[in-house]
């Protein structure tokens, strides 16, 4: 089963990477862009079997860092 | 009655020989050398020391790796039975990573690698690391790192200040850390974290010696303890 874990920065913390995109796409004279915020990707390859509980507990201890930030668990639709 | 550190390296610390060197002048006995991938940690140890670096490559994030390495839970069980824990920059951020010290160290407001010597107020002299210094002195130590912009939120901000666990503070803008926090205590006071380098302030070769103080004052307090 593949999984996306889209891990991001909470709201309220400051993004200066985001910050930084931000700067660079005005740079290159695109308008009206209002925010950017830049995060993280991961894509697990795990047993079919593997529970959603287990999924959350590999966020929480591992892959997202709860103080700073938030996490989302895409499964993907195996073809 | 000798001195009997640890320094723990792990895959992409590089400042752990200057943390050695550093205990071993101030003590008089040169620290044993852990490796990241042991289970245990020395017996009786008086000191424990995370040195700077780059862990794991920062990988995922910086210090996450490391904290989660087989020598961290050995580790943790010695910081909670009291033993004297000092992170320094990547060891700081281990500590974090690890739930030892509260909040997290992100990426430089600037996105800049800050490398140069700051001014920081020495907050709480009440330590076991920070005895040696007089509140509210001002000393300076180099910094040098990438992810020094430490974050909590507010409650935990005003908690820190409130139990006095604020070790020390930027008397400059360094990095973006919330109210310029550089240092901070665990709630029993025998865990540190700072993101400057004190054992890079040893010597008068160094451009400073402020740091040694530190070293002393954890080294001579435990003896005479």
């Amino acid at each position: 089963m593949k999984v996306h874990i889209h891990v991001s920065l909470k709201p309220g913390v400051l993004d200066p990477q985001g910050r930084a995109i931000h700067h660079e796409l005005e740079a290159l004279g695109f308008a009206g862009v209002n925010d950017v915020r830049a995060g993280k990707l991961i894509e697990l390859d795990v047993a079919d079997d593997t529970s959603d509980d287990d999924l959350d507990q590999m966020c929480r201890k591992l892959l997202a860092n709860m103080v700073i930030e938030n996490y989302r668990i895409e499964k993907l639709e195996t073809a | 009655m000798s001195f009997r550190s640890a320094v723990i390296t792990f895959p992409g610390s590089n400042c752990d020989r200057d943390m050695a060197e550093a205990l071993a002048k101030v003590s008089g006995s040169a620290p044993l050398r852990v490796w990241h991938g042991d289970a245990e940690l020395p017996e009786k140890l008086d000191f424990i020391a995370l040195p700077g670096g780059f862990s794991y490559g920062d990988y995922l994030r910086s210090g996450a790796m490391a904290a989660r390495s087989p020598i961290m839970k050995a580790v943790i069980a010695a910081a909670e039975r009291g033993v004297p824990v000092l992170g320094v920059c990547n060891g700081f951020q281990v500590l974090t990573e690890s739930g030892l010290l509260p909040g997290a160290l992100m990426r430089n407001a600037s996105q800049n690698f800050i490398c140069r010597t700051v001014a920081l107020k020495v907050e709480n002299n009440q330590s076991l690391f920070t005895g040696g210094y007089e509140a509210g002195e001002t000393i300076h130590i180099p910094v040098a790192h990438h992810d020094g912009n430490f974050f909590a939120d507010e409650d935990t901000l005003d908690r820190l200040e409130g139990e006095g666990r604020v070790a020390f503070r930027y008397l400059e803008s360094c990095n973006g850390s919330r109210r310029d926090i550089a240092g901070i205590l665990n709630q029993a006071g025998n865990v540190l974290g700072m993101m400057p380098h004190p054992e890079r302030a040893i010597e008068p070769e160094h451009g400073g010696t402020d740091g040694r103080t530190l070293f002393e004052n954890a080294v001579h307090g435990l003896v005479h303890a």
